[in-house]
């Protein structure tokens, strides 16, 4: 058993996350803790997790305090005593699969992760205390020769890969590692335009691989809050959304249609199921999940609204990778897991798959790859009763659903003799947000249209 | 196939040459009837006769201005430094004329000089140094530095080959202590191609001479790293190309000679994989040396001054763990 003390390190969340804040420290000097209980919980502008004690001992110091945000890689605690082996920092990234490149993000800065009525299933809440903010450190940025050029002639962010070397620093082997790990992914799911052609090696000064989108650094700090004013921090998670709320909105031409569905049949078919999905799997067949299976057919028949711009190429999946929104601390965070080929899914399964996500979100148990890869978000801000909205597309996807509140409405309908007839009907609004470079408003057009019919006609076992 | 000691080899390539060539002949301070101060020509002037194994005057002035004409006249003189670090004497005829011979007159200058060269053993600052890259400075001179017997032989032999002056350091420490299976017949190892002692894949180790060994006690001692030990044999030419190739397989580089650290040769190899391999680098490349200063006697000194396996081994784990 180690004698000396083995330092805690803010771990490097992979990603282009730099720095961490602590948000919430679950030991304090003094007390006892084993190897791999949660010594404190942390947030990145990505994802919020816990930080397990890298040995059992007692904490000895705790050197930085909650809601202090520093750089990946600075010691925050000493455990002394029976220590196991020294604190490992550069295995932390390695452990935590990397992440990034999608953000965490989309939506409309509000963005409830529920159904309008009954929002059973996730409705995370976590509790954050509101971190400090700090300068924008840059971390371990430090890139060999060798890997940058690795970097470069694949396309890929070395931010993303977790370093094991000094420091975290991402070594050759790291990246290579990295690329076989994302190699045999691509195998494994198809991605027609996802492999982008190396860049021929030339003997060319490595190109500088484009550098993962850095939080927005904090403007400029202001003097003095004004009369009536008060200040308070920004946390990581809100500098991440800021800044990629503003890059989408430079990035993509945001149009949003609208179109308004009689979800009377969804309702039926869902009161039904609750019941027996509820007993026999303790799974609540929400709304979104029926939202969800017909957003994900009708997707297959639109592929650029599953689709991305990727320089001048489109690109297109025989997969769908869905986003959806999550609301944290009070309507004061957002964070997007994905749900990995929803297209393999059914009602029962999705509904699974959401639950579970938005679970973890709520308990910051996501790994930095539970919020990447996406092709398409749904965003539900409806469960406070709006009806209307233009969410902001998660970058790099082409387009993001909004679904709103279900109200009750008179509604002119036709019978079956050709008589018009003014029935109560479960009305939602749906809107498709998309990127009109990509995007026509006749293709989002049809896309709705479709999505209404599926939902309108659709029996139980469609779903 | 026999085994022998990196000194024999050395002695037998040349017996050998001088059986087949009758232009090759030994000139040296004692090589004759002493059999010379380390006993690689012993009985060579009982076979060979006074005329081709002549023992010079105390001057390596005489002794290189003697080849140099020898040279230039047709013969194939073999002549010997008793120790490396005298050659300075020599310097003016070794670098003023036999070097640049072949340029200003057109004429070929076909002398082998060998050069008993580094420490290990206490010699103290006079004899104990590793003057490699001062001549490998030199335009029209060769640099061969062989780490093995077989090595040893075959490089002699291709040093009597060449037309060129060509500087054979041999060194002192490998004499008796490396033994090995030498071919008995003729064949000549080409001068510029690096040797392969040991094949990996996480870092690289450029070496040559008595740093082979340093670097395979070092390799040997990190059994879970895969380390690639490239003996150049040769400083001037060097194998660039297998240097390189070896470095855009482990992109981590260590070089690592006896000789002192300024200047020395190890300096000019990390700048060449600067300049043709950075982009294979995942590593700063590392040199280990000996100190800028002279040779000191003291055992300890000595033993600081020279790299030693465990500095070879930090420096390793350095580049494994950055």
């Amino acid at each position: 058993m180690a004698t000396t003390a083995v330092d805690v390190v803010m771990p490097q969340m992979g990603v282009s996350v730099s720095e961490g804040t602590i948000t919430k420290w679950n030991k304090q000097v003094g007390d006892e803790v084993d190897a791999d209980e949660t010594l404190l919980e942390i947030s990145t502008d990505k994802v919020d997790t816990e930080v397990p004690a890298p040995a059992a001992g007692v904490v000895t110091e705790i050197l930085v305090p909650e809601g202090e945000t520093v750089d990946v890689g600075t010691v925050l605690a000493r455990i002394g005593g029976e220590g196991a082996a020294p604190a490992a920092p550069t295995e932390e990234p390695a452990t935590q699969p990397a992440a990034d490149a999608a953000e965490a993000s989309a939506a409309e800065g509000q963005a409830p992760a529920e159904e309008p009525k009954e929002l059973a299933e996730p409705a995370p809440t976590p509790a954050q205390p509101a971190p400090a903010a700090a300068p924008s450190g840059n971390g371990k940025s430090f890139v060999s020769p060798v890997v940058a050029r690795i970097a470069s002639e694949h396309g890929i962010d070395p931010s993303q890969v977790p370093g094991t070397g000094t420091g975290g620093r991402v070594t050759k082997k790291d990246i290579q590692a990295f690329l076989e790990a994302g190699a045999s992914r691509t195998a494994s799911e198809p991605q027609p335009a996802a492999t982008a052609p190396p860049i021929a090696p030339a003997p060319t000064p490595a190109q500088t691989p484009t550098p993962a989108p850095q939080p927005t650094p904090p403007s400029q700090e202001p003097e003095a809050p004004g009369p009536g004013e008060s200040f308070e921090p920004m946390s990581a998670m809100r500098r991440g959304i800021a800044e990629h709320m503003r890059r989408s909105l430079d990035t993509s031409a945001h149009v949003t249609s609208a179109i308004e569905v009689d979800m009377s049949k969804v309702v039926q078919i869902r009161e039904r199921l609750k019941k027996e999905y509820q007993n026999a799997y303790g799974i609540n067949p929400t709304y979104l999940a029926f939202i969800a299976r017909a957003a994900t057919e009708t997707l297959r028949e639109y592929p650029w609204v599953n689709g991305e711009l990727r320089g001048d190429k489109i690109v297109t999946r025989n997969y769908v990778n869905l986003g959806f929104a999550v609301e944290l601390t009070d309507g004061k965070g957002l964070i997007v897991p994905v749900v990995k080929n929803a297209e393999t899914l059914n009602l029962l399964g999705m509904a699974k798959a959401i639950a579970d996500v938005a679970r973890r979100a709520r308990e910051k148990q996501l790994t930095p790859d539970d919020v990447v890869g996406g092709t398409f978000t749904i965003t539900n801000p409806g469960g406070y009763g709006t009806f209307h909205g233009t969410p902001v597309i998660s970058q790099p996807q082409a387009g993001i659903l909004g679904t709103y509140a279900i109200v009750k409405r008179p509604w002119v309908i036709t019978d079956e003799n050709g008589a018009d007839a003014i029935a109560i009907r479960s009305i939602m609004n749906l809107t498709l947000t998309y990127d009109h470079r990509l995007v026509d408003g006749a293709y989002a057009g049809r896309f709705l249209r479709d999505m209404r019919e599926r939902l309108q006609t659709w029996g139980e076992a469609d779903y | 196939m026999a085994e022998r000691t990196y000194l024999q080899a050395i002695s037998d390539g040349l017996r050998q040459e001088m059986r087949r060539d009758k232009r090759v002949f030994v000139l040296g301070e004692d090589v004759g009837v002493y059999g010379g101060a380390f006993k690689v020509t012993l009985g060579f002037q009982e076979e060979f006769g006074a005329w081709r194994v002549i023992d010079a005057p105390l001057s390596e002035t005489a002794i290189m201005g003697g080849a140099t004409g020898a040279a230039i006249m047709g013969m194939r003189p073999v002549a010997e430094m008793q120790f490396a670090d005298f050659v300075s004497c020599a310097w003016d005829h070794l670098v003023t004329v036999a070097a640049k011979q072949r340029w200003r007159a057109g004429t070929p200058v076909p002398i082998v000089l060998r050069l008993p060269s580094g420490g290990g053993f206490s010699g103290g600052p006079f004899h104990s140094q590793n003057p490699e890259s001062s001549f490998a400075h030199i335009p029209g001179l060769k640099c061969v530095c062989p780490a093995t017997p077989e090595d040893a032989k075959g490089l002699i032999v291709a040093a009597i080959e060449d037309p060129n002056p060509v500087l054979f350091f041999e060194h002192k420490h490998l004499y008796r202590r490396i033994k090995g299976e030498v071919p008995d017949e003729r064949y000549v190892t080409p001068i510029g191609k690096a040797r392969t002692h040991r094949e990996g894949e996480d870092v690289s180790v450029i070496t040559w001479g008595a740093m082979v060994y340093t670097a395979d006690e070092a390799a040997k001692q990190l059994p879970d790293a895969s380390v690639e030990i490239i003996d150049l044999r040769s400083v001037m030419p060097w194998d660039k190309e297998a240097v390189l190739a070896s470095v855009r397989k482990t992109s981590k580089v260590l070089v690592l000679h006896e000789d002192t650290r300024t200047g020395g040769f190890g300096g000019e190899i990390a700048a060449t994989i600067a300049e043709e391999a950075f982009e294979d680098l995942d590593a700063p490349v590392r040199r280990i040396t000996a100190p800028d200063t002279p040779v000191p006697f003291s055992p300890p000194l000595e033993k600081a001054f020279i790299p030693q396996v465990e500095d070879v081994l930090r420096g390793l784990k350095e580049l494994i763990e950055y």
